[in-house]
């Protein structure tokens, strides 16, 4: 801290190891990041500039013809959820088609990581206590994440065709594939298939770094294997698990692939806000594909912003960041106690932690 | 006298020894056995019986359609012989896909090489930046990119005239969106993983940061840049988003789009057997692959999805 602020004043010496690093690290992220700016960056600001447009559908009346231009029309796009609904009988009601895509995409997205995090830490424990054959199990929790989404769907499809196997294990003559809740469970059941294992996994990591004299500490103390699970295992797989279910999450709001491969468009009980703005952008609407596009981005950056916020979730993980937030924290509480405007941090070069 | 008794002393402690060492056996072990025992078994079960049934349905006769016998009777090839028939086009697309796969995967591990290993080991002052667009583009709802993407590959901007629907580039370009920052964030977590005392080492001894980077670190994080290029490939592989909306023409299919649009040799019903010999025949290489190298995949998803 007190070098940080010399620096200012005295002309600091050169050092070699340290200096100059920025230089060669602007050279090396630059690449990357002019193609991120160029397939991820300008797509989002053509993809506002879309949103605010709408498609000419009008024909002119002085030449009969239908112009092949657009119009600015501000929010249009997104108020038109209001002002001119386009009902659909979806399993939540009939209502707006984009409302009802938000209700089916936040009602797999809780169902599924809900199930799939209980399923995925249960898979976890159970491994974390083999002795013998963790291979095996490892390996065939491999299956499901490296089948293909689409290859998954079309499986589960067969599975649950009227005349498949399902119905005959169940015993009933239940229509999954077609429109209704029964169809939703059948989406559901697919995902949680192929990604509980992946939550598995990355809690077993969160298991392993936790050391055995823990739980003898805890075995001396009188804690029942509950309160050993409550108080010990879960706080502290607590940070893979959180970052592990918040990948999920987001990954389960923009669900497109398992519909589409397994029912198909058109199905409105499973019809997702991808799959919404996908349709509307290959009916040519780009004005209302971006706008849908673009409340999905918002949704998802609100949630993510929970997670970070409530949960704790630290996505970026990187020591030297850590050590500069904590740092700048410190010099805010100094220099709100001396009355001053603090002067903050903006690396761990002269505090001399180094990153590992 | 006294050896005598510490004799019998070493023999009394080593019998207690002997006892302490052995594991109690009551009821509580084994049903805690059989209950492990139990849980892995249906872990395996569950892993594995939605994909026997792909295989079972593929080995099946093609007339057989959505027979539900738990075994192929009498089992048959005939349904991976219909996958290629010319009509489906399945070789054309297995080759598209590995032209997408390859050289997406290859892009982004030069470019994401550079990246991670400065936001691994040097200090900037945009690093938190730099890293949380990264993962702000790992976490973004790819059909935001794939809208203005679309009128912009149609030609339907008078600045960009060209159309390129149905070129390569219309496939490659896009999976750069999401393939890069995966890339780069896996190997970012590989190149932390090695102690930077290795190259401090080399620097001592003469090296400049990059020489220590190409001639210690480089050949070090190998193993980590050829999971993350396993990783990467089997992303790009398995998309279905980009293929489908900018590979519109069967020549230009992904093996994914076909699998997804198979309408197959026999009869008018959806041709099941053949879909799922397909879906076999995609997905066994990338098993192959995952389960030859399980260990160092399982090492990548854990340091790129839990740091």
């Amino acid at each position: 801290m007190a070098a940080a602020s010399s620096a200012v004043t005295e002309k600091r010496k050169k050092n070699p190891l340290s200096d100059g690093q920025g230089t060669l690290a602007a050279l090396l992220i630059s690449p990357t990041m002019a193609v991120i700016l160029f397939v991820v960056g300008i797509p989002i600001l053509m993809s506002l500039r879309e949103s605010v447009f709408r498609k000419d559908t009008a024909i002119d009346p002085n030449t009969g013809l239908i112009p092949e231009g657009e119009t600015f029309v501000g929010l249009g796009n997104f108020t038109a959820i209001f002002t001119n609904p386009q009902l659909v009988p979806g399993v939540w009601g009939t209502q707006d088609r984009l409302v009802n895509a938000f209700w089916n995409t936040t009602f797999f997205t809780v169902v599924c990581v809900i199930a799939e995090t209980i399923l995925g830490v249960a898979m976890a424990l159970i491994m974390a206590k083999a002795f013998k054959g963790k291979g095996l199990v490892r390996a065939a929790i491999l299956v499901p994440w490296a089948i293909p989404t689409i290859v998954s769907a079309r499986m589960w499809g067969l599975i649950f065709d009227g005349e498949g196997v399902m119905n005959r294990i169940v015993g009933q003559q239940i229509l999954w594939l077609a429109d209704g809740p029964q169809s939703q469970w059948a989406i559901i059941i697919s995902d949680v298939w192929k990604t509980a294992p992946f939550i598995g996994l990355l809690t077993l990591a969160g298991l392993q770094t936790i050391p055995g004299e823990v739980y003898e500490a805890a075995k001396v103390d009188g804690a029942n294997a509950w309160q050993q699970f409550t108080r010990i295992t879960l706080p502290m797989v607590k940070p893979a698990l959180v970052v592990a279910v918040l990948f999920r999450t987001l990954d389960t709001m923009r669900m497109f692939d398992l519909p589409m491969g397994m029912i198909g468009q058109g199905k409105y009980s499973v019809e997702t806000i991808s799959m919404f703005a996908y349709i509307e952008n290959n009916a040519l609407r780009y004005g209302a594909a971006a706008a849908y596009s673009l409340l999905l981005f918002l949704y998802i950056v609100f949630i993510a912003f929970l997670f970070v916020k409530f949960l704790g979730a630290d996505v970026v993980g990187d020591d030297e960041l850590k050590a500069i937030a904590e740092q700048r924290k410190r010099q805010k509480a100094a220099a709100k106690a001396a009355g001053t405007t603090p002067a903050l941090a903006k690396s761990t070069v002269t505090s001399g932690s180094s990153s590992s | 006298m006294s050896t005598a008794t510490t004799t019998e002393q070493a023999h009394v402690s080593a019998a207690e020894l002997a006892k302490l060492n052995k594991p109690t056996r009551d009821g509580k072990y084994w049903a805690g056995l059989i209950g492990t025992i139990a849980g892995m078994s249906f872990i395996v079960i569950y892993c594995i019986l939605p994909f026997y049934w792909m295989i079972v349905s593929a080995l099946r006769q093609p007339t057989d359609g959505r027979s539900t016998d738990f075994l192929p009777n009498p089992p048959s090839l005939a349904n991976f012989g219909a996958v290629f028939d010319p009509r489906n086009q399945f070789g054309i697309a297995l080759v598209n896909s590995l032209v997408v796969s390859l050289t997406t995967t290859l892009l982004t591990l030069v470019f994401g090489i550079l990246a991670a290993y400065a936001l691994a080991r040097l200090r900037f002052w945009a690093k938190g930046l730099v890293l949380s667009i990264i993962i702000a583009c790992s976490m973004f709802p790819g059909i935001t990119l794939l809208i203005p993407l679309f009128k912009l590959f149609t030609g339907n901007y008078p600045s960009f005239p060209l159309n390129w629907m149905n070129t390569y580039q219309a496939l490659i370009i896009p999976t750069l969106s999401f393939g890069l920052p995966l890339c780069v964030w896996n190997l970012t977590a590989f190149f932390r993983q090695l102690p930077v005392e290795l190259e401090h080492a080399a620097m001592v001894d003469g090296c400049t940061p990059g020489q220590a980077f190409v001639k210690v670190i480089l050949p070090l994080a190998a193993p980590g840049v050829f999971t993350t290029a396993i990783i990467t490939f089997i992303a790009v592989w398995n998309d279905y988003m980009i293929a489908l909306q900018f590979g519109t023409s069967p020549e230009m299919y992904t093996a994914i789009v076909a699998v997804s649009k198979f309408t197959g040799q026999y009869g008018f019903d959806t041709p099941w057997g053949t879909i799922m010999a397909a879906g076999v025949l995609i997905t066994v290489p990338l098993l192959v692959g995952v389960l030859i190298f399980q260990r160092r995949i399982v090492a990548g998803l854990t340091a790129g999805g839990v740091k």
